[in-house]
């Protein structure tokens, strides 16, 4: 039995009271909640404090370059479709740099978890805007404020992604929850997960959050499957902010539909010069 | 009698130039001639003006012909642009009904194309087949390779309906064309194929075991893309179209690090993107093949058209430093040996393999005698698997001797794999440890080392003993014999052709320069690249360079005689 013993990685360096504490305690939590071994995940990070989580756990990694997680995850998962492969990243890397990776893995629905740290600012570089920082923030490179804030709930539904979620750091029984739902979700699935930066964004807080966030579900109840609804929900954001599932649909995935799949995972299968031979009469 | 025929086949986008002249190099082919045939055409979908060169002769064909005996035009824009290439005895085939006001000409051999197409075969569309058909008839040609051609490409009563049209068009210029071009007298000859560089570059990587491509289309390197893609279900393979080059480059590096062959094709301005990529791949010491057709830049410059100006740029992609094998494949038949040595190289010493090639040696096609699939040999290098000892003990990036360390794969066992684009320690794990850096940084560098003592020999054509030497890479091969053929009689001049350019083979060119009275590098660029690498790789200044770099590829005619000026 898999147990959070086993998921015990080097010591973090991020800063005391940082938000990725508790994203990566509810990734532990959720991976031995499904009995799953580190062999049998990779991570696939990109730049940034969110990157830098999979070496704070176990499993296969690949820590790739800013803005890159998305695409080395789909092909590794192409490659081998046995890995339940988790992408993480942060949001300058999920939403900036590697915007245009992310409308696409989503629009081709890979079977990958994709879990993107949203702390609103940059940190790494200490402290920049970033795509989804509040309008008006004030930062070194946004001395006037920053530009609106982009919406990845929304942008993710548009782009055709099929589990689409938000969570908070600051709750790792929900947050832990999503990411199980993701994972067993079959399909690309999005999971932004609100962070709090206690270094540079003195904005968004741990107390902010707390004072905002509220089940989806909630009240008169939350059914993710309607994706105008869905699309509105997104919309939701100041004085209340919603965590939960907004989306989810059932889709063939990219890998469902290559052939090739079908006979066992590209790895294990054999190359064998001689399968061009018979492409050679076309030549004739 | 030997023979040596030069056809060229002109019309505008769309009007199916390429059919006619791929079909007529078929044709030719099948009746056992060698063929060679390059590719001019504009960046557009429909008009403007392409041309297609056919060359066949009983004897290797290696490079394009400047003289043409044959023109077939499609249009009357193809006379006006071609007629002062065709030779004195030639013969200019077109629609004498449908182009109108050509100035007299008596190597003009009207045939009313068209009408022959509807009347014979029942249909206008049929009028490219009989144009092909007459380009046949003005040769000993036996007919029957070409019906057989065309029952291969076509299927049902559309194939009736050709030969029916190539059948009429080869009568008719018969009956009108009093005498020969060229007396064929050869029989077909098994396993000889007709295949483009990237056909073959293809074939290539699908011999050596790729089982994954990512790509976004670009001339002139889309045709791979689609090659794989086409056959992915019989060769057992994934073909992705990425969003960009950028994705296309780390799905690869993906796929590979999970246990698969893999590689990407673009030309230099998707490689421009690919850069980034480039640098993970050495960082992180995964395999990658990256095939990269140069056309003429900067920026988008002649999409469609040819150069070698991105030597340096792949030499020197991507900050930081790490080693690289870069391969320059100088015909098509080399583009399927380079594909296999490729794969091979990257799962030696774990990092990316660049195969150079450009816009002219992608699109030419020829004859290739077969290739030998008992000589394709598949080495994925060191692996480890959990049978090789304690799975928690593993460590991806060991530093060992030769900087090689044995790879696992993810997924595959209790071994956990991890790597890492910050500078890592054995485990694979991020570190800022000066020391660790330079061992790793040294062990991947020794790779370089280790590749350097397998690269491949350059090719040598002409005497050992030669007024001249003349030293290119990649696609200039075939220019570069045919050159030297020429200049026999009065320069007596000696080819060495780079097929691989990184690790340089110093030694080699070295002697051959040192032993030389005068040496010209010839590039397909305007600032002489290999010319700088040889001399910051062996000390040596060059005679001179011979450069070209207006998006035509070299023919035998232009080095032989800039090779004149220079030695007059």
């Amino acid at each position: 039995m898999v147990a959070l013993s086993d998921y015990e990685g080097m010591k973090p360096a991020w800063c005391p009271g940082c938000g990725n504490f508790g994203i990566l305690r509810a990734l532990n939590k959720a991976l031995v909640d499904l009995g799953l071994e580190p062999n049998q995940i990779l991570l696939v990070s990109g730049i940034g404090q969110a990157g830098k989580l999979p070496h704070y756990t176990k499993g296969n990694i690949f820590n790739s370059l800013h803005g890159r997680p998305l695409p080395v995850a789909v092909g590794a998962k192409i490659a081998n479709p046995s890995l339940r492969v988790i992408a993480v990243s942060g949001d300058g890397d999920a939403y900036g740099e590697g915007g245009n990776h992310f409308v696409h893995t989503a629009r081709r629905n890979h079977d990958i978890t994709y879990l993107v740290h949203n702390n609103q600012v940059y940190g790494l570089t200490k402290g920049q805007a970033s795509p989804t920082s509040d309008p008006g923030f004030v930062t070194g490179s946004t001395p006037e404020g920053a530009a609106n804030a982009e919406n990845p709930v929304m942008m993710a539904i548009a782009s055709g992604a099929t589990f689409v979620a938000r969570s908070f750091a600051g709750d790792v029984n929900h947050l832990s929850d999503m990411i199980k739902k993701g994972l067993n979700h079959h399909g690309f699935a999005v999971i932004d997960i609100l962070q709090p930066c206690v270094t540079f964004n003195h904005k968004n807080t741990f107390a902010w959050y707390q004072q905002r966030v509220y089940r989806i579900e909630e009240g008169s109840g939350y059914d993710p499957v309607d994706k105008i609804a869905a699309l509105n929900r997104s919309q939701e954001w100041g004085d209340k902010i919603p965590i939960g599932v907004f989306y989810q649909m059932t889709a063939p995935t990219y890998e469902d539909q290559l052939t090739v799949l079908k006979s066992g995972a590209l790895a294990e299968q054999q190359t064998d010069a001689r399968l061009v031979q018979g492409l050679f009469s076309q030549f004739m | 009698m030997s023979f040596d025929i030069n056809y060229m086949v002109g019309g505008e986008a769309g009007q199916g130039v390429q059919s006619v002249a791929l079909l007529l190099g078929k044709a030719l082919a099948g009746a056992g001639c060698r063929v060679f045939g390059d590719q001019d055409y504009e960046s557009r979908v429909r008009g403007g003006h392409n041309f297609f060169r056919v060359r066949a002769s009983d004897a290797p064909v290696k490079a394009i012909d400047e003289e043409v005996d044959v023109l077939v035009a499609l249009n009357a824009e193809s006379v006006h642009l071609h007629v002062s290439e065709v030779g004195r005895s030639g013969a200019i085939i077109y629609d004498n009904e449908r182009t109108k006001g050509l100035p007299a000409d008596p190597r003009l051999l009207g045939i009313p194309l068209q009408r022959l197409a509807v009347e014979r075969a029942g249909n206008a569309i049929m009028t490219n087949t009989v144009a092909l058909g007459a380009a046949l008839g003005l040769i000993s040609y036996d007919r029957s390779s070409l019906n057989d051609v065309l029952k291969k490409h076509f299927s049902g009563a559309v194939a009736d309906e050709n030969v029916a049209a190539a059948t009429v068009g080869y009568d008719h210029a018969r009956s009108l064309y009093k005498g020969s071009l060229a007396e064929i007298r050869v029989g077909s000859v098994a396993n000889r194929m007709l295949m483009t560089g990237n056909e073959a570059l293809s074939l290539g990587a699908i011999a050596a075991g790729c089982k994954f491509m990512a790509a976004y289309p670009m001339t002139p390197t889309t045709s791979i893309m689609e090659y794989l893609a086409a056959h992915a279900k019989e060769c057992n393979l994934v073909m992705v179209h990425a969003e960009d080059e950028i994705a296309a480059i780390h799905m690869a590096i993906g796929a590979s690090y999970a246990g698969v062959r893999a590689m990407t094709a673009t030309s230099g301005s998707g490689f421009c993107l690919m850069s980034e990529g480039l640098g993970l791949a050495g960082m992180t010491e995964t395999p990658v093949v990256i095939v990269e057709g140069q056309r003429a830049g900067p920026a988008i410059g002649f999409p469609t058209r040819t150069e070698q100006g991105d030597l340096l740029f792949l030499l020197y992609a991507h900050q930081g430093e790490f080693a690289r094998a870069i391969l320059a494949p100088t015909t098509i038949e080399d583009c399927f040996w380079s594909a296999v040595k490729a794969f091979n190289l990257a799962d030696r010493y774990q990092t990316a393999v660049l195969v150079l090639t450009d816009s002219f040696l992608a699109s030419s096609f020829g004859t290739v005698e077969g290739f030998d699939l008992s000589r394709v040999v598949i080495d994925r290098g060191a692996i480890h698997t959990d049978a090789d000892g304690d799975p928690s003990a593993y460590l991806r990036h060991k530093v060992t001797g030769d900087g090689i360390s044995p790879r696992a794969f993810p997924g595959r066992g209790k071994t956990l794999v991890v790597t890492d684009s910050d500078e890592h320690d054995e485990a694979g794990h991020m570190t800022e440890d000066a020391g660790v850096r330079t061992a790793q940084m040294d062990k991947r560098l020794r790779k370089l080392t280790s590749m350097a003592k397998e690269v491949t020999a350059p090719y040598f054509y002409g005497p050992e003993k030669a007024d001249v030497l003349l030293i290119g890479w990649g696609s200039t091969y075939g220019a570069l014999q045919e050159a030297a053929d020429i200049l026999r009689r009065d320069v007596s001049a000696r080819v060495l052709q780079l097929n691989q350019v990184w690790p340089f083979p110093s030694e080699a060119v070295d002697a051959e320069i040192r032993r030389s009275k005068s040496t010209f590098v010839v590039e397909n660029n305007a600032t002489g690249q290999l010319a700088r690498l040889i001399r910051s790789e062996t000390g040596n200044k060059v005679t001179g360079n011979i450069l070209k770099y207006d998006g035509r590829p070299f023919t035998p005619a232009i080095v032989a005689s800039a090779v004149r000026r220079e030695v007059s």
